[in-house]
């Protein structure tokens, strides 16, 4: 193993790092509807935690992966909701509604596992499918052609994200709700409708995102995702609310985590040092933001709840 | 709704909002509980006494209050300025880990001396921890909600390396076992007993006086004005000559030196006197980063109120651990209360903004809700300030 | 309930009281008044460190050794601990177990407090010279040294991976054994070792399996809570697996080739014979394979060569014969 940058190595780094984006990317993808019409949700972690247990409960008394998933869908699409009745018609500050949304999360899931479940019991996960042709690729077939569906409906998200919110009237809407809100409304643009529609929407990415998570780990723990849920918030903006801007983040995120853990396992880091480098993902974060944040602006009306006639 | 309503008694409505909002918590937990298969009455008649019922119970219940009223009163601080910093549990281990390095490497003194020495160390080190996310909001616009998010998984590794590698206790390195843990630090910074106790240090005292102290600094001083006048309306503040970028450092700073604080009492007020991890933020903060949020909230981002509000939280938190011991059900589902209480909270806020705001400052205002920063619960505070009576003090009605 | 509980308590201690007056076999009676309380980091059904020591303690109270088992688990906050132990003395409870090495700073300042409750700290070796406390711990790295063996024996590629937490404590001492194991029956094999800084990650957990995996490791271990993601990983890989800390067979029995699991009640027992006879504490306990608190239990359902188990016998004998 002292080969160090064998195309083996690079082969399982991008595999890997491809495997850790696609929850992010979900919860991303979803976050930035939310975003893009002017809502924050700080609890995405929160429900993509609720999302995870539903996936794996449904997934551990079925054994349909299928239906794990549709389960996480339905929790988010709840938890959504109930997330824009609370932005939207209570106009709760966005900043720390969604802690308290993270903090039902984290503790309900737990609660729920260990009365429903107690001990760890392994689930189905999803079966890999080689695309045919493409997989015989010599490295590339083996960096991305054989993943689980999953993995490839989540790249196939973002086209469509990035088509619905450009190219569509109700994209259009959502993008009218983020920058003028006023001016929409005037225009006859039901904001809160469109807010609620994008809440849901966010909410039900980040319960798939939960659920593919526990799905894809074939296990449930508490505080499974580990605070993906801020990341991909994090990630939102780090791609300058724009999913292909997202994607790449979700993916940069997950290479610099698959690469610290590649290079710990071929012992080019040394033990001690670890921690110092298990800080890399954040830190290139930080930076990422203050580049991006010089460039682009966030959605004018973002976290600005919106009241009729102001 | 509100119009049938008196002045004094839409002002007692607004201010029993938190209370109702953490009963109809109480309430959505005893369904759990039923659901659990466990007693509701039986489980809050032990939760209530494992958190006020015994004089030991009562040091719990203030021991885990004071965290949460640093943090509560540095979020109240940020919050004023439009800010709002999460960051708390980074800057909580920053502190620690500052004071410790403080305690391990300066030479022995006189405890007279080596208290504040150490407690400043915590507060320089949560005063960096939240310098940082505003110096990025204030001159690169960069949120501060993401950078604190994660500066703060950056100081759970620092932590980590830490106290794996330089600041190791060498007996651990010696047996082998190398628990991830300093010696025992001097006892001349032991955090002092009071009244007697074996626990109780002054750790709580400090808090008060943090929270006294920043009332004065925000309604008492030309900086605390401009502090609020920068949350109420940036461009406002521009306009009246505030340096409002350096103003929004500031205010992160100061939260985050609070937070640091906290942590530097957490060390030194420990059972242990000792820092220690498990690899998590949450393992040496129990959480109070978040929790300090929702006291902050519960005490209406008023730092006044934000002690009793961390008493009743703290409360909160002590009686759902006594709770898991007697009925053996799980503390997660504290946690999802904590959460619910915060929903609720923030919920009910926007109503109870406008019952305080109608008939005192809807008319002095020129901004309005849509300032930008948070306008309405910052707007809240100064409703109090503006109030006939300077009204931020105590009301009756509040019950403690 | 909780009121009936300690009525019959009441009535045990009286019951037992008059027993031991009239006859010398009061021994009996007295074990059923025997309350234990357990406070722990994780949850007490994590198929690792945790349960390990509630399976124990559930197991002397169904053999009537003991009358109570409380358990405060989840304890991962050191403060919080430190209020539920102090909070179980002060409770009156026999023998106070804090299960979690990172407790020991705090057991220290409070164990003096309570002179007439006993304190076991684990896993630890030390005492802090404390007449009423008693420190244990596993020799996980025997355990380690035999299934590291095994692997070795069973590996086709030579090389083999260990998904550990952070590097410290029970799991240093378990990995370390492993390895020392691998290298004594195959001292060319490819051992890597990779620390992913978190009891708690469990897709980090998996993608390390999955890294050890793509590095050509077809056997694989790992210690702590959070490697159930990487059994997962191994058994989707069709890569086998060894357990440590409690039997991890159901977590996948197809590739799960043997655990070793941690049976504490052999040396709680001798721990409660002494608070019995008036002795709090001041001893060093291990559980070793020579006093059977170690036991490596083989999967069923995994077709393990009989020379492989040969081998692991023969080791595990060779360590009891030796202490």
């Amino acid at each position: 193993m002292s080969e160090i940058f064998t195309t083996a190595v690079l082969v399982a780094v991008v595999a890997s790092a491809i495997r850790l984006a696609v929850p992010l990317l979900l919860a991303a993808l979803g976050e930035t509807f939310g975003q893009r019409s002017g809502v924050l949700n700080l609890g995405v972690d929160g429900i993509m935690l609720l999302g995870a247990f539903a996936g794996y409960y449904a997934v551990l008394k079925t054994g349909d992966v299928w239906l794990g998933l549709l389960s996480g869908a339905v929790v988010g699409f709840v938890l959504g909701l109930a997330s824009a009745v609370i932005a939207v018609t209570l106009k709760a500050e966005q900043g720390i509604s969604g802690i308290g949304v993270y903090l039902f999360g984290l503790g309900m899931s737990d609660l729920l596992f260990q009365k429903l479940v107690g001990t760890p019991i392994p689930i189905e996960t999803f079966p890999p499918v080689r695309i045919p042709f493409l997989v015989d690729i010599p490295l590339i077939g083996d960096m991305f052609f054989r993943h689980s569906l999953v993995v490839y409906l989540a790249f196939a998200a973002i086209p469509l994200a990035t088509f619905i919110i450009n190219k569509t009237t109700f994209g259009m809407n959502i993008r009218a709700a983020g920058e003028y809100p006023e001016a929409a409304d005037t225009l006859g643009v039901s904001i809160s409708r469109v807010r609620y529609a994008t809440e849901i929407i966010g909410g039900t990415l980040a319960g798939i995102a939960g659920a593919v998570l526990a799905i894809s780990l074939g296990i449930f723990q508490q505080n499974l995702t580990n605070g993906a849920g801020f990341i991909a918030i994090a990630l939102v903006y780090f791609g300058a609310w724009r999913p292909t801007g997202i994607m790449l983040g979700a993916l940069l995120f997950g290479f610099v985590n698959a690469l610290v853990l590649e290079l710990k396992t071929l012992e080019i880091i040394p033990r001690d040092l670890s921690n110092l480098f298990a800080m890399a993902p954040a830190l290139i974060t930080i930076l990422a933001l203050v580049f991006v944040a010089r460039r682009f602006q966030p959605p004018a009306a973002l976290t600005k709840p919106f009241t009729r006639g102001k | 709704m509100t119009n049938g309503l008196s002045p004094r008694q839409r002002r007692g409505l607004a201010y029993s909002i938190p209370v109702l909002a953490v009963v109809a918590a109480l309430i959505f937990g005893a369904v759990m509980l039923v659901l659990l298969g466990a007693n509701p009455i039986e489980a809050y008649v032990e939760m209530f006494k494992g958190a006020f019922g015994s004089a030991d119970a009562l040091i719990a219940t203030i021991l885990k209050a004071t965290p949460l009223l640093f943090v509560g009163v540095g979020i109240v601080i940020a919050f004023r300025a439009g800010v709002i910093n999460i960051g708390a549990e980074g800057q909580m281990v920053l502190g620690g880990l500052f004071a410790t390095m403080a305690a391990l490497y300066l030479p022995e003194m006189p405890s007279i001396i080596m208290i504040p020495v150490v407690l400043i160390a915590g507060i320089a080190g949560g005063a960096l921890w939240g310098w940082i996310p505003g110096a990025l909001k204030a001159y690169y616009r960069v949120n501060e909600i993401l950078s604190t998010i994660m500066l703060n998984i950056v100081a759970v590794q620092l932590m980590s390396y830490l106290l794996r590698g330089p600041l190791i206790d060498p007996a651990e390195i010696e047996r082998g076992t190398r628990i991830p843990q300093t010696e025992r630090l001097a006892p001349s910074a032991d955090l002092p007993l009071i009244f007697g106790s074996d626990r109780l240090h002054i750790g709580p005292v400090l808090a008060i006086l943090s929270a006294i102290a920043a009332y004065y600094l925000l309604w008492r001083t030309p900086l605390g004005y401009r502090l609020r006048a920068v949350g109420l309306s940036e461009d406002a503040a521009k306009y009246a000559g505030i340096p409002v970028r350096r103003t929004i450092a500031l205010a992160l700073t100061l939260s985050g030196a609070l937070a640091g604080l906290a942590g530097a009492v957490l060390v030194f007020g420990s059972e242990s006197h000792r820092m220690v991890t498990d690899g998590s933020t949450l393992g040496f903060t129990g959480g109070a980063g978040f929790n300090g949020i929702v006291a902050a909230l519960l005490g209406g981002l008023h730092p006044l109120w934000t002690i009793p509000a961390s008493f009743l939280f703290g409360g909160l938190i002590v009686g759902g651990q006594a709770l898991q011991r007697a009925v053996q059900v799980p503390s997660a589902l504290i946690i999802a209360l904590n959460g619910l209480v915060v929903i609720f909270v923030v919920a009910a806020d926007r109503y109870r903004a406008k019952l305080l705001a109608v008939d005192e400052w809807d008319e002095q205002t020129v901004e309005g809700d849509d300032a930008p920063g948070e306008g309405d619960l910052a707007a809240l505070g100064s409703v109090q300030d503006h109030g006939p009576d300077g009204s931020g003090g105590v009301d009756p009605e509040e019950p403690a | 309930m909780k009121k009936r509980s300690t009525k019959l308590a009441v009535l045990i201690a009286v019951v037992a009281l008059i027993a031991a007056a009239c006859s010398s076999g009061g021994d009996e009676a007295a074990s059923a008044d025997f309350r234990i309380a357990i406070v722990a980091p994780s949850a007490s059904n994590d198929l690792a460190f945790t349960q390990s020591i509630v399976d124990a303690a559930n197991k002397l109270k169904a053999d009537g050794i003991i009358g109570e088992v409380a358990v405060t688990d989840g304890t991962f906050v050191v403060d919080d601990a430190a209020v539920a132990i102090r909070d179980y003395a002060s409770q009156g409870y026999d023998l106070v177990i804090a299960h979690g090495s990172q407790y020991g700073g705090s057991l220290q300042e409070i164990a003096p407090d309570f002179p007439d409750t006993s304190f076991a700290w684990g896993t630890s070796a030390d005492t802090f010279g404390l007449p009423n406390v008693y420190s244990y711990e596993a020799a996980s790295d025997q355990g380690g040294q035999v299934m590291g063996i095994m692997a070795a024996a069973l590996s086709k590629t030579g090389k083999i991976g260990i998904v550990g937490p952070i590097e410290v404590g029970d799991a240093k001492l378990y990995v370390d054994g492993f390895k020392q194991g691998v290298l004594f029956y195959k001292p060319n094999a490819d051992v890597t070792i990779n620390y992913i800084d978190s009891f708690s990650d469990v897709a980090l957990a998996s993608e390390a399996a999955q890294s050890l995996i793509g590095a050509g490791a077809d056997v694989l271990s790992g210690t702590a809570q959070m490697v159930v993601g990487a059994v997962g990983v191994a058994k989707s890989e069709g890569v086998l697996w060894f357990g440590t800390q409690a039997n991890q067979t159901s977590l996948a029995p197809e590739i799960v080739v043997a655990s070793q699991v941690y049976h504490w009640e052999v040396i709680l027992e001798e721990m409660i014979n002494n608070v019995k006879d008036g002795k709090l504490g001041g001893e060093l306990y291990s559980i070793t394979f020579a006093n059977d608190g170690l036991v490596i239990e083989y999967n069923d359902g995994f077709d393990l060569p009989a020379d492989v188990k040969e081998l692991a016998e023969n080791a595990i004998k060779s360590m009891k014969a030796n202490g």
